[in-house]
């Protein structure tokens, strides 16, 4: 009998020692965070979402804003891109096969499918339609489908690109078309094999030459081995006609998002950085993406902070590692970035809009909402401004989760919600 | 004089099965960490893993045998009060030593070697003690 009370006395301890204290502000934002040590718990923490339906509520948006649900019963949207007439393309699907290769990977795969939806992959683009301008979106319509977990979109030059997660593709466009004219044409094939960070972020160069893809680390911090990390945590510069690759910066263990500032032609990404090393390590980053630099992962983080868990260790990269330009905040999982335009008002004139997941792995949850980073001079300048919340609402419960966030020029911010299946629009009251 | 048939002290077949079957999968896990350390392999980390949850299972059957034994004897002290907190320290550790190797990589290193060790003598002990009651068992 004193035997049991030890092992309840014990297991209560476990799961005491896994509840570190984690307040809201430990958060370190901005271009020069400070980083706390490194943790290590037996339990990593977990708070997964709770899903709940929208309802008739909505996500907050700044005075002198509206949004509205444009697109619902989707499967699983996650970017978008607006195309020159003002139609909205929606890429929906799911990838990943990755194989469980612990007990642990069984158990933490239950628990994380809690926080999401329960649709299938829809393995295609969506096209949505305004075409009196009045804000609804009358027509959704099947552009594409059979796709492997389609999840980047450009185009150029009168051609769609879609970042598979298997492959690159691309489709013949001309304007007013609501309809793919046939299957598409590979331009090249991706990194794919295990996928542990499936989704195969997407640019085009203002000149329609070269496309940037971002291809994430197949494991968090190398626990899959180094082999399988040949070609991955990089974005690949691909030749828009020949299909010619190559490494264009490396480092970047899972960049999720990809855009290029306008005049400058310069391209940026949002980089989800590893886990278990504690709740406010290692944050997830916006940065502008210097062709042939390093940026760390798995050696390093956030310049020369030395990660013990890959070996074997590599001093000399960890030295060549530059550090990123702009802190978001760990666990934040930020999906989508866009820079604005003046048309979204003064405000969010000149910035980029984020959209954050939301995290799983932290006690006190973080991210569920779309900010926006004010620049200057065409750098990040200030603290990140609340631009869309009410994604997870303080009763705990999750109504939303944040994934692409894409700019109408016209003066709009396109909002792909993948738990609501869900496409919010954010305008401007006139 | 004691009332209770000797059966009641002693591991049956199936008891003693499952307790001798916990000395392989733990000093399989450890054999795999010695591995897993010296060649960064990280299918040897794998391995460990599914063996130390091997040992959970057949350790902790062995342990419940053990528990309901000590409760239906008559004296609850000595050697099979031993054995049982020997099993149940071998449990507890092992369990602490599954979520050590849950870390990713090389997090797992080197206490997780250490606990392996610590696990695999215990368990080796807890087998020694409990299988010499099982001898002992129908002289009393």
């Amino acid at each position: 009998m004193k035997a049991s009370n030890t092992l309840t006395l014990l297991s209560a301890a476990l799961l005491l020692s896994a509840c570190g204290g984690e307040g809201d502000n430990t958060q370190a934002r901005g271009p020069d965070p400070k980083l706390p040590e490194q943790q290590s718990s037996l339990l990593p923490s977990m708070k997964i979402a709770e899903p709940t339906p929208w309802g008739n509520e909505k996500p907050k948006v700044p005075d002198g804003y509206s949004v509205t649900a444009i697109a619902t019963d989707l499967a699983i949207p996650r970017q978008t891109l607006v195309l020159p007439n003002g139609d909205i393309l929606v890429a929906e699907g799911r990838g990943g096969s990755a194989a469980k290769l612990k007990p642990k990977d069984v158990i933490a795969s239950v628990i994380k499918a809690q926080g999401n939806t329960k649709v299938k992959s829809g393995n295609r683009i969506t096209l949505l339609r305004d075409a009196d301008g009045d804000g609804t979106y009358e027509l959704k319509t099947v552009f594409a489908d059979n796709l492997n977990a389609p999840y980047g979109l450009a185009f150029a030059d009168g051609k769609l690109y879609v970042a598979n997660q298997d492959a690159l593709v691309r489709f013949d466009y001309t304007d007013g078309q609501t309809k793919a004219s046939g299957a598409p044409v590979k331009v090249t094939d991706l990194p794919a094999q295990i996928n542990h960070h499936w989704t195969k972020s997407l640019a085009v160069s203002d000149d329609g030459r070269h496309l940037y893809v971002g291809i994430g680390s197949n494991s968090n911090i190398t626990e899959r081995g180094m082999e399988v990390e040949i070609d991955r945590a990089m974005v690949w510069q691909v030749d828009a006609t020949t299909g010619a690759h190559r490494p264009y910066a490396t480092g970047l263990r899972n960049p999720t998002a990809l855009t290029i500032q306008p005049d400058s032609g310069q391209l940026w990404t949002v980089v989800n950085e590893r886990d278990e090393l504690g709740p406010d390590l290692v944050p997830d980053y916006l940065t502008s993406v210097r062709e042939g630099a390093f940026y760390g992962w798995p050696y390093s983080y956030w310049g020369q902070n030395v990660d013990p868990r890959a070996q074997p260790q590599n001093p000399a990269k960890v030295a060549a590692a530059i550090k990123p330009d702009y802190s978001l905040g760990s666990h934040v999982a930020a999906l989508g970035v866009d820079f604005s335009t003046p048309a979204m008002g003064e405000q969010f004139a000149e910035g980029v809009f984020v959209g954050e997941h939301g995290s799983w792995n932290r006690d006190n949850p973080v991210g569920y909402k779309v900010i926006f980073v004010p620049f200057s001079h065409g750098k990040p300048a200030g603290q990140p401004i609340d631009f869309a919340t009410g994604f997870r609402g303080d009763d705990g419960k999750t109504r939303g989760r944040p994934v692409g966030v894409t700019v109408d020029p016209k003066g709009a911010l396109i909002i792909a919600d993948d738990l609501a299946n869900t496409i919010w629009r954010v305008t401007r009251n006139q | 004089m004691t009332t209770l048939p000797a059966y009641r002290h002693t591991p049956g077949p199936l008891h003693a099965t499952l307790l001798a079957g916990t000395v392989p999968l733990f000093l399989g896990a450890l054999i795999s960490d010695i591995a897993y350390g010296q060649t960064y392999q990280i299918q040897w980390a794998n391995f460990a893993s599914w063996l130390i949850a091997g040992a959970l299972v057949f350790c902790g059957f062995a342990l419940l045998f053990a528990l309901v034994n000590l409760l239906r004897a008559e004296h609850k002290v000595g050697r099979p009060a031993v054995y049982c907190l020997l099993l149940l320290a071998t449990w507890v550790l092992g369990l602490v030593n599954a979520f050590q190797h849950a870390k990713d990589a090389y997090a797992m290193m080197p206490t997780g070697l250490v606990l392996s060790v610590v696990v695999t003598v215990l368990s080796v002990v807890a087998t020694w003690v409990g299988l010499t009651n099982l001898r002992s068992g129908a002289a009393q």
